[in-house]
């Protein structure tokens, strides 16, 4: 049986173009364009949220683009991993577009685009979760390059500039690389469509060198763009430099495209073991755990902290993609949805503390607990989920991780998995002590009270507040997100459904 | 056809890895440039290629290089006005004095 053609499946991305183009309709104008860019992300969530309730209860939904059918035509696809990182995507997307509206961004960038660019940026993100081929992957990689491009330099700040010049050479490189992969893919195998070349593919014993080195290939080019270990120069360069909002919204988004790209290509593509792909995947996934958690431990601004921190995460879901089974790829899902709503909640911290205090350096601030403590309640369930402490949805993240490995015997990565996790604490903690916990270097200042009278119920502490609640629920509803996740791990390792659903099924019972 | 293209391609890769190494901004974003076009000359030759006329070509390999093309182009545009920008705002050319203002 075919599934039925839904619209619904690229309905959330329509909606992130759309309203990107209506943005730019008010050029000039930045009120009326933070309301569009909170009204489309909003829609966007409520469209993902429909797609995620049909996904869950009639598997995959398929759009096939003009009635072809795949592998001919153009097919964009949710499974159920897709169809929840596209909901995450549309919730960050509107708590940040919510965030604006109390001065998270400074006027001048409002005017020339920031929310117009907001919105392509969720748009290439959202359409890199559902597209249905390769080469599509590669465009919608471009289209949210080209908006963080944009994102990145927009204020023109001499910092700005000269972080996205690394940015941006890194990033070309990496699109260049994939490109080529995607070529000599089309050259061996004859198609770029993800379920045509999962069913080929997995027809194969052994995979042929030349598929082999291509996979390597790809796997330099995702890794570039996820940050993995010799790969994440150009992440720390230029994450700290543009205004909060979009740091908060790359943080959440931008890596994870390049994990999701990864976890596809490792599942669907290549998931043959004995070519070492694996145990190399296990190795750098240690090394960038520790290497980045180490230098979030060494810097002294919260932004750059955070920052350098998003390399050691994606780590941990890396180390889950290379353990191989389907406990483990839940909990690596998991991890992923826990570390994009913890993460922009931390980056969104960051943002208040600055716009409070006008700094982010931690020598500069402190007495903020005193000054500030709703704000510092929030950033200790934030901080102190990312490290992992119960009952907040860090700890169980870290748990199914570690439960995974211990199911493979897998010691090494239950040590590092908790060593690192220890550094993590230590880093939130530095955090904590500085800017919260220390006396303020400036003596006690009353600006900073009254300050906070003021900004009690704006809109930036409640999209930190949401962000928050978030991870406290996530935590205390694990059991049955972990279910959830785990079913979406299943579609993975055995994509049968989504393969039948793209393309029909076969007889025999083969993939 | 495709056997003279395959050195063209090689070198055409050597000689924008070696300009993207160089320290010089404008070297670097010329290295994109040829970095980009050796990938789609890469795909233009990846089904293989048949001289003459022939009833019957992959058509799908030049819609994926128009399409990279124009993305190309439009990166690359972006690329030179960056730097650009940096030229005229911090007046260096050179990628290690970028260093210190990150």
């Amino acid at each position: 049986m075919m599934a039925a053609d839904s619209l619904l499946v690229i309905s959330s991305t329509l909606c992130a173009l759309f309203t990107g183009v209506t943005c730019l309709f008010f050029w000039n104008k930045p009120r009326p364009q933070r309301w569009l860019n909170l009204l489309g992300s909003l829609a966007h969530l409520f469209f993902s949220g429909l797609l995620l309730a049909n996904v869950l209860e009639s598997g995959p939904q398929v759009l096939r683009l003009g009635g072809w059918a795949a592998p001919y035509g153009i097919v964009y696809v949710a499974d159920l991993f897709g169809a929840i990182l596209l909901g995450v995507t549309g919730l960050l997307a509107s708590v940040v577009a919510l965030y604006n509206f109390s001065g998270g961004i400074d006027e001048k960038r409002e005017r020339f685009a920031y929310h117009a660019l907001a919105q392509f940026l969720v748009f290439g993100v959202s359409a890199a979760f559902v597209t249905g081929d390769i080469f599509n992957l590669y465009v919608c990689f471009e289209i949210l390059l080209m908006s963080s491009f944009g994102l990145l330099v927009l204020g023109n700040d001499r910092r700005q500039l000269a972080g996205a010049l690394k940015y941006l050479v890194l990033n070309l490189v990496g699109s260049v690389i994939f490109l080529t992969a995607v070529g000599m893919l089309y050259a061996q195998v004859g198609t770029l469509n993800f379920a045509d070349l999962a069913r080929k593919l997995a027809t194969l014993e052994e995979l042929p060198v030349s598929l082999h080195v291509l996979s390597h290939l790809l796997f330099v080019a995702f890794g570039i763009k996820a940050g993995l270990f010799p790969l994440f120069f150009w992440l720390p360069a230029s994450y700290h430099t543009p205004p909060v909002p979009v740091t908060a919204l790359f943080a959440g988004l931008l890596t994870k495209v390049g994990v999701y790209s990864l976890i596809r290509l490792y599942t669907f593509l290549f998931p043959h073991s004995g070519t070492g792909s694996f145990e190399w995947i296990w190795w750098l996934s240690v090394l960038t755990m520790f290497v980045g958690v180490v230098g979030a431990v060494s810097k002294n601004h919260i932004r750059k902290i955070l920052s350098v921190h998003i390399i050691s995460q994606v780590g941990y879901i890396t180390l889950a993609l290379a353990l191989q089974t389907p406990l483990a790829l839940a909990a690596g899902i998991f991890y992923m949805v826990h570390n994009m709503i913890a993460k922009t909640g931390l980056f969104l911290v960051g943002g208040v503390v600055e716009s409070v205090s006008g700094t982010d350096s931690l020598k500069e601030n402190g007495g903020l607990f005193k000054a500030l403590p709703f704000l510092s309640t929030l950033f200790l369930v934030l901080a102190l989920g990312l490290a992992g402490l119960p009952p907040l949805s860090g700890f169980f993240a870290k748990l199914f991780v570690i439960l995974a490995a211990a199911e493979v015997s897998s010691y090494g990565s239950i040590f590092f998995a908790l060593a690192v996790s220890v550094f993590t604490l230590f880093s939130m903690l530095k955090i904590w002590n500085e800017a919260f916990w220390k006396a303020s270097p400036h003596g006690p200042d009353l600006a900073l009270a009254s300050s906070f009278a003021r900004s009690a119920l704006t809109p930036q502490m409640i999209a930190v507040t949401c962000l928050a609640l978030l991870v406290l629920a996530m935590g205390l509803w694990s059991a049955e997100l972990f279910d959830v996740s785990f079913r979406a791990a299943e579609g993975l390792i055995d994509p049968r459904a989504y393969v039948d659903a793209v393309l029909g099924p076969v007889s025999g019972g083969q993939l | 056809m495709e056997l003279w293209l395959v050195p063209v391609i090689s070198v055409l890769f050597t000689l924008s890895f070696c300009l993207i190494l160089q320290r010089s901004l404008s070297r670097v974003i010329l290295g994109l440039f040829v970095l980009s076009n050796a990938g789609n000359l890469l795909l233009f030759v990846s089904p293989g290629l048949t001289r003459g006329l022939v009833p019957e070509t992959d058509p799908l390999p030049q819609a994926l290089i128009l399409t990279a093309i124009v993305i190309g182009m439009g990166l690359l545009a972006f690329a030179l006005a960056l730097c650009l920008r940096i030229k005229k705002d911090l007046d260096v050319d050179d990628v290690d004095e970028l260093r210190d203002e990150s």
